[in-house]
Parts: structure tokens; sequence; C-alpha cells
């Protein structure tokens, strides 16, 4: 829009195009100091921590060791279980979201009817409190009150005494379940944005042309929505990295569930390590940005593109 | 063509059933459990639904009737929650939702210097590890009184939601015909009266979304609310739901969880029921446009 307001030609700073700077810096101001008073400064607070050998229950034995904490961290096993169960967690969970939210958002996209109902019910589990989807699910898989085991007995690995929350990969399953009820819909509405930017005469054509159902859903529509589906991965998998309530409630880390986010929360709020937790803290972020870095250049991410900026 | 429209429609059909039962079962799950006795709980109870339907949870969680000896103090620590809650919540999304509509409507409607790296810092924000803030703010706030307090929340639950907000209203205010902005210009309006008079009315229902959205994430987090807080006097109902273990850990109250989890999702799904359209509107358009 102002590109056409500032025709070449007029003086290259008006009075008018100062005042418009002058009053849009003025207007995202207080959003920007909010944002980062949470963030970055406690951030550089963490980096500055983090080379300290600091408890908080024992004050004055703080002291400066340099990077110490990030050697203990490292060479720490339980740190990696971690980090890999939160990649697992992470890649497990979006990938199977995003068949899921892919078929969700086809019949959103297909259905003539009901249209209020299949939204409404689609934003339940969105809008629930992870909490409570958490208790939902460890309920359901729970030994003496669940239903999963009377009802999937059927199979052959499941009896009705199996307990879910007695070994790994059983309590990461449950964990999973409900990440992925909990933050399917959120997958789903972006993934409809995108197919309903991908043109029906795209689609009829290639249907005129012989193309079976299959080859339309890869050749036209898929490469058509890439941007939606790379927009959906990327602030799906970032969030799923960060996964926390889940397995709070449903383990509280045991049979070696925990995640990045996690062994971050024990040690600095259940063990008063602010140090070596700070240490973490730091690890933490970087993981995430390395992992946005990571996903944006893998999969030539272009949000301006996407939000139609472009 | 018949032939692919039926079976489309068949398709469809199934696949409609399909989202429902994926969707409403774990509801239906946790509001068959809050039925349930304490007896019948604990004694094993793998049935869908409860032999015994009896309101007996809903009464320690709330506090009217006979409560069950033991629970006396469930419902006061229940209710202050949610006050707690409801109070934190619309506190933070009234003032994110302020601070981002003027942030998007900058965005939108002006050229400034810094606008990308605004927008750049919102995405790097909604994406922050907010578990990594926890030590270095738990101390803080220590040292600024601020923990176990409404603020204490508030001001992060601000932080982390703005960012949301001002993609869902900058993509709301890009819609708005700027014409009727330069009309009221033209008549003399400044540009913060044309903001003021023209725009906002205009944009009420973007702002709507983003506040709803907004409330959500505030309702529903629980990193924070578990680490910075030590009371009820400003403990949010997540948190309190984790602290309901119960006397025995290894046989948590079942039907007493469900309960409080049914009342807290009520103000959920009237919301959802209500704004169902406006909601879907603003998580795509915040981050994907046609």
């Amino acid at each position: 829009m102002s590109a056409i307001a500032k025709a070449p030609g007029k003086p290259v700073v008006s009075d008018r195009a100062r005042a418009e700077n002058r009053l849009g810096q003025k207007l995202v101001l207080p959003a920007v100091i909010i944002m980062l008073l949470v963030t970055a400064w406690p951030m550089i607070q963490a980096i500055y921590l983090s080379l300290f050998r600091y408890r908080l229950t024992t004050p004055d034995d703080k002291a400066f060791v340099g990077l110490s904490n990030y050697g203990t961290v490292l060479t720490d096993s339980l740190f990696w279980q971690d980090t890999l169960n939160t990649v697992i967690i992470m890649v497990l969970t979006v990938a199977v979201e995003l068949v899921i939210g892919f078929a969700f958002a086809m019949v959103m996209h297909r259905i003539v009817f009901a249209r209020g109902a299949i939204r409404t019910s689609i934003l339940i589990p969105y809008g629930i409190i992870t909490v409570v989807s958490a208790y939902a699910w460890q309920f359901a898989f729970s030994l003496n009150n669940g239903f999963v085991n009377a009802w999937f007995a059927w199979l052959p690995w499941i009896t009705p005494d199996t307990n879910w929350f007695g070994s790994h990969w059983p309590a990461m399953f449950a964990i999973m379940v409900s990440e992925i009820w909990k933050t399917t819909p959120f997958m789903a509405l972006l993934l409809l944005a995108g197919l309903s930017q991908v043109s029906e005469d795209m689609i009829e054509a290639a249907e005129v042309d012989g193309a079976t159902w299959w080859q339309r859903l890869w050749k036209v529509i898929l490469p058509n929505m890439r941007a939606a589906i790379m927009v959906a991965v990327l602030f799906r998998a970032l969030d799923a990295f960060r996964i926390f309530d889940n397995i709070y409630v449903m383990t509280r880390g045991a049979q070696d569930t925990e995640s990045s986010s996690f062994l971050t929360y024990r040690q600095v709020i259940q063990q008063f390590q602010l140090g070596l937790g700070s240490a973490l803290s730091v690890l933490l972020f970087l993981t995430v940005l390395l992992l946005a870095y990571l996903i944006v250049r893998l999969f030539r991410v272009d949000l301006a593109q996407a939000r139609g900026e472009a | 063509m018949a032939a692919r429209s039926t079976r489309t429609q068949v398709g469809t059909g199934v696949g409609f059933v399909l989202v429902l039962v994926w969707c409403l079962l774990p509801v239906a799950w946790i509001l068959s459990l809050s039925f349930k006795g304490p007896g019948e709980t604990a004694a094993g109870s793998p049935q869908f639904l409860p032999k015994v339907w009896t309101l007996q949870n809903y009464r320690d969680i709330l506090g009217f009737g006979t409560v069950t000896p033991g629970q006396e103090n469930t419902h006061s620590d229940f209710l202050d929650a949610l006050r707690n809650s409801f109070g934190i919540a619309a506190i933070s999304t009234l003032l994110a939702v302020l601070f981002a509509t003027l942030a998007a409507y900058a965005i939108a409607r002006l050229e400034f210097k810094g606008k990308r790296l605004v927008l750049s810092l919102a995405l790097a924000i909604a994406m922050f590890p907010v578990v990594a803030l926890v030590g270095p703010l738990f101390d803080l706030w220590r040292t600024l009184h601020l923990f176990n307090t409404w603020p204490g929340l508030i001001i992060p639950y601000m932080s982390f939601t703005l960012p949301l907000a001002i993609w869902t209203l900058s993509a709301f205010f890009r819609e708005i015909p700027w014409e009727m902005e330069q009309a009221a210009q033209v008549d003399g309006a400044t540009s913060w009266q044309a903001f003021r008079k023209v725009i906002v009315p205009l944009a009420a229902p973007g702002v709507f979304t983003a506040a709803i959205l907004t409330f959500f994430f505030a309702w529903n987090e629980f990193v924070l609310a578990i680490s910075l807080t030590s009371t009820t006097q400003s403990r949010t109902v997540p948190a309190q739901l984790s602290f309901f273990v119960g006397p025995d850990p290894f046989n948590p109250p079942y039907g007493l969880l469900a309960a409080a989890s049914v009342v807290v999702t009520v103000p959920i799904i009237i919301i959802v029921l209500l704004f169902q359209r406006k909601i879907v509107a603003g998580l795509t358009s915040g981050a994907v446009k046609g």
C-alpha cells in the first residue's frame, strides 16, 4: 500500500512518513517491551547463572565455575536419554498428527452438512486444558479403572492386566496418545486453511486427465499446499519439543519418560539447582533455536509467503 | 461423476463420524467418570459408564450438600483456583489484546523501521521453550516479591500470548478496507483519530477472536502456573488439579479429578459452541492466509 504512496520522485523522507514511522514505533513499543521483559532478560540471566555453582538452598556456596555446568550436563546419560525421549515424542506425534490432521482437514473441507457440529467438536480437544487431557487418558489407560484394556483386549499384546505405566514404551505410548489427541485439531485447522487454497479446477483437470485419487493427492493437492504443511509442521514440532504437562501428570517422569523440559523443571524447581538448571535452560533454548533453523532451512518454510505477504 | 460424488459423500460421512468419536470420546469418558462414586473407582471400575450414578464428586468439588469426610478442604481450594484462573486469564487477555491491537495496527497499516524485527521477535517468542525461563523467573520474582502473586503470572502470560495475538490481529487488519481510513484522514482526522473512530469498530471481530485464543492459552498454561506459585492464593486450576493426589498416590481420586476436569472444561465448551466460526478463522488466518 504505502509503497504506492511513496512514489519515486517524492522526497525520500517526508514529514508524513517520518510521523508514520514514529507512530508505528510508538504503537509496537509496549508489546515489544513486554515480550522482551519476560524472555530476553531472564534468558540473559540464565546464561549468567549457568556459569555458577548456585543452589538456592545454599546461596552462600555460590561460586563461578565457568563452563563446568555444561560439561556436567553434556556428559550425563540422563540428559541424552531425555533428549532422545523428546525427539522421539516430537517426531512420532508430529508424523501421526500430520496424517490424522490431514484426514480431518479433508473431511472438514468436503463436508456439506453439519459444518458447525464438526467445527465445534474439533475445537473441544484444542480448547481443553492439557492437564485435563492427560488425566482423561491416564484414567483411560489405568489398570483398574480404564476402559482401554477392556476394549482392546482382542489385540494380541493387550490383556486386562496390561499395566501401561509399568514400563517405558507403553508409558511413552500413553503420553503420545494424549499429546496427539489434544493437538491434532490445531494441525487439522492449519491444513484446512492450506487445503482451501488448492484450486478445485486443478483437481478436476487432473481427474479429467485420468489421474487416480492417489495421484491427485500426491501430484496436485499436497504440492499445492506445501506452505501450509510446512508452517503446521514447524509450529507443531517446536511445540511438541516443549512437551511437559502430559508427562508431569501421567508419569512424573517415571519409567524414563522424562522430556528435556521436565528435566530442566526438576533441576530448577524441585532441586533448586539454579546453576545447573540454567545450563539446561540455555541448552534447551539453543536446541529449539537450532531445530527452528533446521526446519526452516530444510523445508524452506516461507512464513511471509504462507501469509500472503510476499 | 455421479459415482464419485456418492463415494465421496459416503467417505465424508464415515469421516465425520470418526472425527466426532475421536474428539468427543475422551470428553464423554471424563464426564462418565465424574459420576462414578469413590467406592466404585477404589474397587476398580473398568467399564465405561458408572454402575451407580452419583453427584458426590460434584458435591465435594463445589462444596454443596454433604461433603465426603476427608475432602472438606477440596472445594475451597478448588474454588480458589477457579477464581485465580478466571481472574488471571481475564486480566492477561485484556492487557495482551490491548497491546497486541496497537502493535498489529502499526504492522498492518503503517510503514516504520523495525517492522520485520517485531514480527520475527513475535515468532521467536511463540516458539520459546517456556521451561527455560522458569529458573531465572523464579529467582527474579522472589526478589521482586512477584512470586505467588497474580501479576507474577499475568506478566509472563501477556508475553507469551502477545505473539499469537499480534499475528492473528495483523492478518485480520490487512483485510480491513483501507479507503475508509484514508477517507477519514481526507476529512481531517489524524492518524490516531482514524484508528479510533474507523478501524476499531471494523476490527472488533478480529480483536474478539484474538481475545478468545489468548484466554485459551492463559486458561491452559501449566509450566509457569506450578513453578511460580506456592499456595491457593494464586494457584490456577491446572496447577491445583496436579496437586489433588489424595492420601494414596497409587489410587488417585479419579471421580474427584474427573468432576473438577468437567467443571473447568465447561467454560471452554461454552466459548467453543458460541464462537466456533470465529476461532477457526482466527487460528487459520494467523498462520496461513490465502
